[in-house]
This record gives structure tokens, C-alpha cells and sequence, in this order.
């Protein structure tokens, strides 16, 4: 569906080279093995819970690999696992505030060019207006990529983002990740008028609804979204259609909503099957390649694994550190007083 | 610093005689926020300030009167109408590099933006572990006396000051308002400016240079030697009006002004009620866990083996903001005032 046609041609950086479509590819099977073993990773008591995003992997490597880190900004809820490994994030880092070491992520936000994780839903569209409206200030070219899933877009916040960014010709692209369910609640019964895309039209701003399964269709996307509102164009909505393989998180049992059938019915092809599928039909990569990349998945993991398992707790001073730039003196107090009694120095 | 936008708005007298300093100026606070918000925004090429009708038409207080013309609509402007949007949009430009000061109409607007002021603005420092400092300076025109509709008289400190991550001020005078905002508009933390909007228009010495008169904790606007008075925003004049009429009974009354109602200026409250040994607490807010609670608790943990009385409270009842017909039933009066007072100077202990 492309309601508002976008102010750019189809791509500006080309179709995607054979050694780009093997990279995508070895990107997607790092994400899905980290996913699946960080549920496991919860089963053994390493991790106290995780969001999984299991089906979307097409969806969060593909739009993430559209962002350029050296001058956009992004914008994740708490289940873009997939868009920060794609943009190179420090994964020990990312995955600590499943871990409950610290709920941000111990990442560095600013140099990731990635905001810390949030955790209210639609909690952060617009903060990517307002860093996407810095860059007009300042004539800057950065877009701010924006994501949410069907659920928030239930979310007044999403509303005032759309409008706020349209009103103002923001450069920012709002990608929702359509996986079907928000925890227990189908889509049908969260999105009124057939889609989150159809909205987009309200606001004046041009909408892709796109196969999120296909990471090509992503990427390509994704890369257009990104030169229309570089380019001074506006704000661009892109719907991306997933399926939400697995539960809401580790604490989630689908059963109560949906039943296996249906699941197999409703998720259609798993995207990584499909790319590797494409690959081997246009002879982009043979089955050594998917060996290699599923090894080197798993030695990515082990080495994640042992950092998350390394982790110790914050220093408890960090819990009154860090609230201000400027501490206030009943802070320090309280901060004398737990050192006295917790501590015993 | 030129000062063309003020001279425009007219009403301000440069006080030349001898036993003032040149510096010192009569003006509203209308216009004393005016002008602190001019210099800041020249002196800091990151400020910026918007909000609802605060780019051509000034604001609708005029608070930012003059400022869009004089520093341009990319520096001052208008957005859409929504409160939670304005906040927001608040956090992503603080994160890239701006001073937002953005401006929320009244006071009762700030609940639709409830959570992104407490969920995103208070805590994203703390989230981002120090990386994303949020230099918000959100101003509320705040509190009743203007016989305004609802949801145009509400007192939010108490809710503000309980949100760990923020800060929050209120002026008293036109030279609270020049200082304090000037102050708070270049601190890296977030600050809630509350403004008494009942105050706006009327006058008093404002002091630019203020040497040696940091903008920091609370200050003692009238000394006494019987009772403290602690108050903020439009109390604190109400309080010295209280002051003066108890002085003719011979009733020496110390006032307070708190200014910072977080962090609370414990020290400050500890010396003044050290020495007077009686206080009462006034505030338009409603009484059940309002900010007088924690100043009386304060005062009690500081001064509790010298207190000649339990710390009073004369506060707004426990209702919603009432409509201007009986706003003057609610908010504390001369009278609710000088009772609580007298309640304090005649207990005896059981």
C-alpha cells in the first residue's frame, strides 16, 4: 500500500549486492540464535526474563541496516534486539538490561546512535520528532527512526507524534512492526480501520505497508523512508507485516490465546528460511556459507553469554549517582545513609 | 544586553536615586521572566522555547511577548496543541544537544503530559546512565487567584517534587522570577518553573546584578523573631502582608520564602525556625500529603527539642480546585492565616 506516494525514487543506493544479501543474511541467523538462547538463557537462571523476537527478525535487521549510524538516531522499545545487533551495538551491553543489571542497557546510547531501551509502550516516537526536529534546527541531514509495534499505535503519543512530525516536516520515519499481537490482543481487535499504514493518509504523510518477512522489501523500505525525509520531504510511516513467533516474553503463555495450529497458519514462512531459500535459487550462497554463518552465530553467543554471566551487579551508589547531573544535598544524605547501613563503611 | 522588547512592553522605571544601585529596576514579573528568557536565549544558541501560542502571539500570559520576532521562529515557535507531544518532542531535543525551555499553558495541562514528564524526562539521565542529560526547563504558569475556568488553578508541586529526577522552583516576586529562571535555565537537570500567575502583573524591585544573592535554597524575606512563616509562589506575599498586620499586635513573624520545593532547603527552614521556634506552613494545595507535610516533618527532625508548638498547616482543603466564585474560600486568606498563627503562639503542652 503506498497511500502518499514518497517524494524519491524507489532506491538510492542501488539493489542490494550479493556479498550485502549474504551479510543480511549472517546477520539475521546471529539475532535468531541469540534470541532463541536467550529464552534458554532464562530457563538456566542466567537472565530473569526476556522479550523475544522471534519471526521479526526480517523486520529489525532489515530496517536497521538502512541506518546510517555516522548521522541518524534511533529509537527502540524493549524487543529491537535485532536492530541494535544490525547496527553494531554492544550486544554484552544491550542484553545486561535483561539481565536486570540496569534498565537502559549498559550501552553507551550516544555513541550507539541508539536510545536507551524503553520500556512504556510508545514511550519514545516522540522523542524522535524532537531529535528529528534538532536536525532541522540545525540544518543537519539526520533522520530518527522510530519503532513501535500494533499495540502502541493504539497510544495517544502516537498520535501527537504523527501529527507533531508532520505539522512540522520532521525527518523522521515512524516503522511499525505489525507482529499481530500485543501480548494476548489480535490486531483486529487493537487497529481500527485496517491498518496502522491507512492512518498515515490523515496526516498528510506518505505510507509503505510492506511484507516485514521479506528483508529485501525491508531494507529497500526502509532506505526509501529514509531519503524522502533526509531530503527535507517530511515524515514517512512504514507498516511492516510480521508475526510475533513467540511469546510476549518469557513470562508469556500463548496458549491461553492463540493455539498451535493457528500459529503455524498465521506466521506464513520464517523469514530466515526464505532468505536462505533466495540465496541458494540465485546462487548467492551455498550450504558451506550457512554453516559458517551458523557457526559463527554460535561463537557470537558463547561470547555474549559469558559477558552477560560476567556482569556483577551495579555498584549500589550508581542507584543516587546517576538520578541528576547536579546531586541535591537530601540525595547525598540518603545516599550517606545507605552507605552507613547497608554497607557498613 | 539591550532591553528593546521591555522598553516596547512599557511600565518599567529605572530607579536613579542615590541609595540604589543602578542595576535595579521596577518592573512586573511578567516582564522580568520576559527578559530573563531573552538573555537566555542569547546567551545560549541551544535554548529553545516553544509551546502552545508562545511564538507570535507571546504566549497567552505574553510571557515570551517579543521573543520569536527578536530571535526568530526557529528559536521560539509555536506547536501543535498537545501537552504530552510538547514534552516529548522536550526529550528528543535534549538529547540532541538543546536547552528546551517549553512552556505548558496552565498548570492543570501538565496531567496529559503526566507521563512523559514522570516516565521519559525524569528518568532518562538515570536510564541512560548519565549519557542523555535532560536541561528541561518546563514552565507552568501554577496555583489559583485569577477566577479562571477548570483545570486552570491547580498547584502541582507536591506531585512534581515526589517524581525522583526533578526538580522544581517557584518564584515569589519579579526579582525571584529573573534570578530563579535565569538560574534554572542553565542547569543540566530538569526544573519545573512554577510561575504564580496571580502574581504576573504586579511590580517590584528587580536587582539584575543581585551580587552575592545566590539563586539557590530558600530566603528569608522578612526576619522575625516569634514564628516563621514558610511559604512560596503567591503565599510568600500574602504571608508578608500577614507579617505586617501581626506586627501591630507585636507579633515579630520571620517569612520564609522557600523557592526550591525540591530540593527543599532544609538548613534554611533548620536556622529559621532554630531560632523563632514556631512555624506555620502555607500553601494553596490541598492539604493530605501536600509539601507542608514533608516541611513539618522537616522542621520537627531539625528543631524538634526547641519547638514551643507542632508545626501548623494552613493550606487548600482537600477538593477539587473550586470555580472563582469560591476561590476565595479556598485559597489561605489574611484571616485562615493569622488563626493558624494564633494556634501555634497558644499551645500548651499537655
Amino acid at each position: 500500500m503506498d497511500t502518499l506516494p514518497l517524494a524519491v525514487p524507489d532506491d538510492d543506493a542501488g539493489p542490494l549486492t550479493s556479498a550485502q544479501l549474504r551479510e543480511l543474511y549472517s546477520l539475521m541467523v546471529a539475532v535468531r540464535h541469540l534470541d532463541r538462547s536467550a529464552i534458554a538463557w532464562q530457563r538456566q537462571g542466567i537472565i530473569p526474563g526476556y522479550a523475544p523476537e522471534l519471526g521479526q527478525e526480517a523486520a529489525q535487521v532489515g530496517s536497521g541496516y538502512a541506518v546510517d549510524t555516522t548521522r541518524d538516531f534511533v529509537f527502540p522499545t524493549y524487543r529491537e534486539m535485532g536492530v541494535a545487533r544490525t547496527m553494531g551495538v554492544d550486544m554484552v551491553g544491550y542484553m545486561s538490561t535483561h539481565k536486570a543489571t540496569w534498565h537502559g542497557g549498559l550501552y553507551d546510547p550516544v555513541k550507539s546512535r541508539l536510545a536507551p531501551i524503553q520500556a512504556v509502550v510508545a514511550g519514545s516516537v516522540l522523542h524522535a520528532v524532537g531529535w528529528a526536529h534538532g536536525q532541522t534546527l540545525e540544518q543537519k541531514d539526520g533522520v530518527a527512526l522510530t519503532y513501535f509495534g500494533d499495540g502502541a499505535s493504539s497510544q495517544g503519543d502516537v498520535h501527537e507524534a504523527m501529527n507533531f512530525a508532520a505539522v512540522m516536516k520532521a525527518p523522521v520515519v515512524f516503522f511499525v512492526q505489525n507482529n499481530g499481537w500485543a501480548i494476548s490482543v489480535p490486531t483486529e481487535r487493537q487497529v481500527a480501520g485496517g491498518s496502522v499504514a491507512a492512518r498515515a493518509a490523515g496526516y498528510g504523510m506518505p505510507a509503505l505497508q510492506i511484507d516485514g518477512n521479506d528483508v529485501v522489501a525491508v531494507v529497500e523500505a526502509t532506505r526509501r523512508a529514509f531519503a524522502h525525509a533526509r531530503r527535507g520531504n517530511g515524515p514517512v510511516l512504514i507498516e511492516a507485516m510480521t508475526y510475533r513467533r513467540g511469546p510476549h516474553s518469557t513470562s508469556d503463555d500463548p496458549g491461553r490465546y492463540r493455539s498451535l495450529d493457528e500459529e503455524r497458519n498465521d506466521a506464513g514462512e520464517d523469514p530466515l528460511e526464505r532468505l536462505r531459500q533466495r540465496l541458494l535459487a540465485d546462487g548467492i550462497a551455498d550450504e558451506a556459507f550457512f554453516a559458517e554463518a551458523i557457526a559463527a552465530a554460535e561463537a557470537e553467543e558463547e561470547h555474549i553469554r559469558a559477558g552477560i554471566q560476567a556482569l556483577g551487579s551495579r555498584p549500589g551508589a550508581e542507584m543516587f549517582d546517576l538520578v541528576f547531573q547536579e546531586t541535591t544535598p537530601a540525595l547525598q544524605a540518603q545516599a550517606a545513609n545507605w552507605r552507613e547501613e547497608s554497607e557498613h563503611v | 544586553m539591550s532591553n528593546s522588547i521591555l522598553e516596547s512592553t512599557s511600565g518599567e522605571s529605572t530607579a536613579m536615586s542615590a541609595d540604589k544601585p543602578v542595576s535595579v529596576t521596577v518592573m512586573s514579573m511578567q516582564q522580568a521572566l520576559n527578559r530573563a528568557l531573552d538573555e537566555v536565549l542569547a546567551e545560549n544558541p541551544k535554548a529553545v522555547i516553544f509551546g502552545e501560542d508562545c511564538g507570535r502571539l507571546g504566549g497567552v500570559f505574553r510571557i515570551t511577548d517579543g521573543l520569536q520576532a527578536r530571535h526568530g521562529a526557529q528559536r521560539v515557535f509555536d506547536t501543535p496543541l498537545a501537552e504530552s507531544g510538547i514534552l516529548g518532542m522536550s526529550v528528543g531535543l535534549a538529547m540532541a544537544g538543546f536547552h528546551p525551555i517549553p512552556e505548558v499553558q496552565f498548570d492543570g495541562f501538565a496531567y496529559p503530559a503526566i507521563n512523559q514528564i514522570v516516565c521519559q524526562i525524569a528518568r532518562m539521565n538515570y536510564r541512560s546512565r548519565g549519557t542523555m542529560p535532560m536541561p528541561i526547563t518546563l514552565r507552568v504558569p501554577s496555583f489559583g487567584g485569577i477566577r479562571a475556568p477548570e483545570h486552570h488553578g491547580e498547584s502541582l508541586e507536591a506531585l512534581f517534587a515526589h517524581v525522583p529526577g526533578l526538580k522544581v522552583v517557584s518564584p515569589s516576586n519579579p526579582h525571584e522570577a529573573y534570578h530563579l529562571l535565569k538560574y534554572a535555565a542553565t542547569r543540566p537537570d530538569p526544573v519545573i518553573f512554577m510561575e504564580p500567575k496571580s502574581r504576573y502583573w504586579q511590580k517590584g524591585e528587580v536587582d539584575f546584578a543581585a551580587d552575592g544573592d545566590a539563586p539557590t535554597g530558600s530566603k528569608v524575606m522578612r526576619e522575625g523573631r516569634h514564628l516563621t512563616l514558610v511559604a512560596w509562589g503567591a503565599m510568600v506575599s500574602r504571608c508578608l502582608q500577614v507579617a505586617e498586620l501581626a506586627a501591630e499586635d507585636g507579633i515579630d513573624i520571620e517569612v520564609l520564602d522557600l523557592r526550591w520545593l525540591k530540593p527543599i532547603d532544609a538548613a534554611g527552614l533548620a536556622a529559621s525556625v532554630r531560632k523563632t521556634r514556631r512555624a506555620v506552613v502555607v500553601h494553596e494545595a490541598p492539604l493530605t500529603s501536600g509539601l507542608g507535610a514533608e516541611v513539618a516533618q522537616l522542621i520537627t527532625q531539625s528543631c524538634f527539642d526547641t519547638l514551643k508548638a507542632p508545626v501548623e498547616r494552613v493550606t487548600g482543603f482537600d477538593v477539587p480546585y473550586p470555580s472563582g466564585d469560591l476561590e476565595d474560600e479556598y485559597i489561605p486568606n489574611i484571616d485562615r492565616i493569622l488563626f493558624g498563627i494564633q494556634r501555634v503562639l497558644e499551645y500548651k503542652r499537655g
